[in-house]
């Protein structure tokens, strides 16, 4: 066991202890704040796993972005501050199985996999490199996923901006 | 010559030569973690002092000048007199999350630290994306003040907090689009790449107008983001008390404190490092006397020395300036330096396509 390995259990216990942390906590903010963690926690994995430029974007997007949207969203609703009740036995009970099946569902295909170690360098992504491939046209390039996902934006944003627009009533 | 690689190749080199590789890597890594903190320590107390001898000399007054010569030390003995004073958490905050916040901003502040270039060969990771993770790691500086708005418990804080997260949300767009006008020039994200690009000229000068009018909003939008008046609305004292650490006392003031002046270090070193070339001297173009005879400034002094007179400048501001209000702010941001920063990229673009900087 070196350095890396115990690196990656310690990433991976910080990701998964947060991660438990947000769906039992009963404080709503805090349940945000621990979803925080953990998005910071798998960014940190890419950067372990040195695909710096995917962990940035993790960052950027997931962080910076949907978590401060979440947060922004507790502060706009009433109460945010008071503990929410204790969950329904049943509930928690067909919560836990769902867990339950979920994780021997991906286990079991993870397991089928047997991932096999392979002797290779390690691979340095250039980010002109994933700049061509998104606007090539050529097989394998992503042109038309980059241009549909830029007009359903385009469209949200119109969308965004015709809801909080103010309209002009006459008032004579 | 001085040189700050000098010094790090020679505890390298002693340590490797003492211990075994892995003994020297971990040493080198508290050695790196203990200097940056002393840094921090050191800029907090030099830049506080420095705000208020700047503030005194705009206002035609003489400010500190009891504790030491010309007032230095009394940073040092305010910093004491805060370590002294109790730690008050109240009654009603979410304990945990009140006293969590301030740390985050804090440690927030030095993971933007590590891609800067303080000297030649004199950085703590040279990331191959360097840019795009300051301007990722920089967005989660909001997180700290949000959590530390909404734990205290109080209308002024959580009012405060708002207004900062949506004030750094949307200066981060110009700021950011700032940045890439730069980086289509350079057509690299690595900071030591977009230094070494200026080596016969800083972008400023080579850029012409474009690079110009980036620097402009840069600097706007990153005063608004370090909440640093005329854009301080987060913490208005006139309206709302001390914003977001209206709550706070003793050392975890501090922090924010100490955070805020880190922060105002940090938004003027990317500034100095992608307009005014970081610690790149004076070049122009192919004068090698000229060049020659700048290349004996040591490269650490080039760098601090654009850094401060940048920090000068955004102190200049909070001075001159009066405060926006909140719809003011974002109107500026959203009507104005938004379209100007689009535009200017795509001015920015053609100009690099074209070939026309020199």
């Amino acid at each position: 066991m070196n350095a890396s390995v115990i690196i990656f259990y310690i990433i991976a216990a910080f990701i998964l202890g947060a991660g438990i942390l947000a769906v039992t906590t009963r404080k709503i903010f805090r349940s945000a704040i621990w979803l925080l963690f953990s998005l910071i926690g798998i960014a940190s994995l890419y950067f372990w796993m040195q695909v710096e430029f995917v962990a940035a974007v993790q960052i950027v997007v997931y962080v910076g972005g949907i978590v401060v949207l979440i947060i922004f969203s507790i502060f706009l609703t009433q109460k945010s501050g008071d503990e929410m009740p204790k969950p329904l036995k049943n509930r928690s009970i067909f919560s836990a199985l769902a867990v339950l099946f979920g994780f021997a569902f991906t286990f079991n295909l993870i397991k089928q996999y047997g991932f096999k170690q392979i002797e290779s360098t390690p691979f340095e992504v250039k980010v002109s490199d994933i700049g061509n491939q998104m606007l090539s046209t050529t097989e394998h390039g992503f042109v038309l996923p980059f241009e549909v996902v830029s007009i359903l934006l385009l469209a949200a944003m119109i969308g965004c901006i015709v809801i909080a627009m103010k309209v002009k009533h006459n008032e004579q | 010559m001085f040189s700050l690689e000098g010094i790090t190749n020679t505890v390298h080199e002693w340590l490797n030569n003492h211990f075994s590789p892995t003994l020297a890597l971990l040493t080198e890594f508290v050695l790196v973690g203990v200097a940056a903190i002393a840094l921090f320590a050191l800029l907090g107390l030099g830049l506080v002092w420095m705000e208020r001898k700047v503030a005194a000399v705009m206002q035609i007054r003489l400010g500190p000048n009891r504790v030491g010569p010309k007032g230095i030390f009394q940073t040092t003995a305010d910093t004491l007199k805060l370590i002294m004073k109790e730690g008050l958490t109240p009654d009603g905050a979410d304990k945990f999350l009140f006293n969590l916040a301030p740390y985050i901003v804090m440690i927030v502040a030095m993971l933007i630290l590590a891609p800067i270039a303080f000297a030649k060969n004199f950085q703590i990771w040279d990331i191959n994306i360097g840019v795009l993770y300051l301007s990722a790691v920089s967005s989660l500086s909001v997180i700290g003040v949000l959590m530390a708005g909404w734990a205290s418990n109080n209308k002024y804080s959580l009012l405060g907090a708002m207004r900062s997260g949506a004030q750094i949300v949307s200066y981060e767009l110009s700021a950011g689009l700032s940045v890439i006008s730069i980086v289509v020039m350079t057509g690299s994200l690595s900071i030591n790449d977009i230094i070494l690009s200026q080596q016969n000229g800083w972008w400023i000068f080579k850029g012409h107008i474009p690079a110009f009018i980036s620097f402009v909003i840069f600097i706007i939008a990153v005063t608004a983001e370090t909440n640093r008046a005329p854009f301080d609305l987060a913490e208005a004292e006139s309206e709302l008390t001390a914003g977001f650490h209206t709550e706070y006392s003793g050392m975890k003031f501090a922090l924010f404190f100490l955070a805020e002046y880190i922060n105002i270090f940090i938004v003027c070193a990317i500034g100095a490092t992608l307009f005014f070339g970081g610690w790149m001297p004076l070049h122009i173009g192919h004068w090698e006397g000229f060049n020659h005879v700048m290349d004996y400034i040591p490269s650490s002094i080039w760098f601090f020395g654009k850094t401060i007179g940048l920090i000068f400048l955004i102190m200049w501001f909070r001075w001159t300036f009066p405060r926006l209000r909140i719809d003011q702010l974002l109107n500026l941001e959203w009507k104005y330096l938004l379209p100007i920063s689009m535009f200017n990229l795509i001015l920015m673009t053609i100009v690099a396509i074209m070939g026309w900087h020199f």
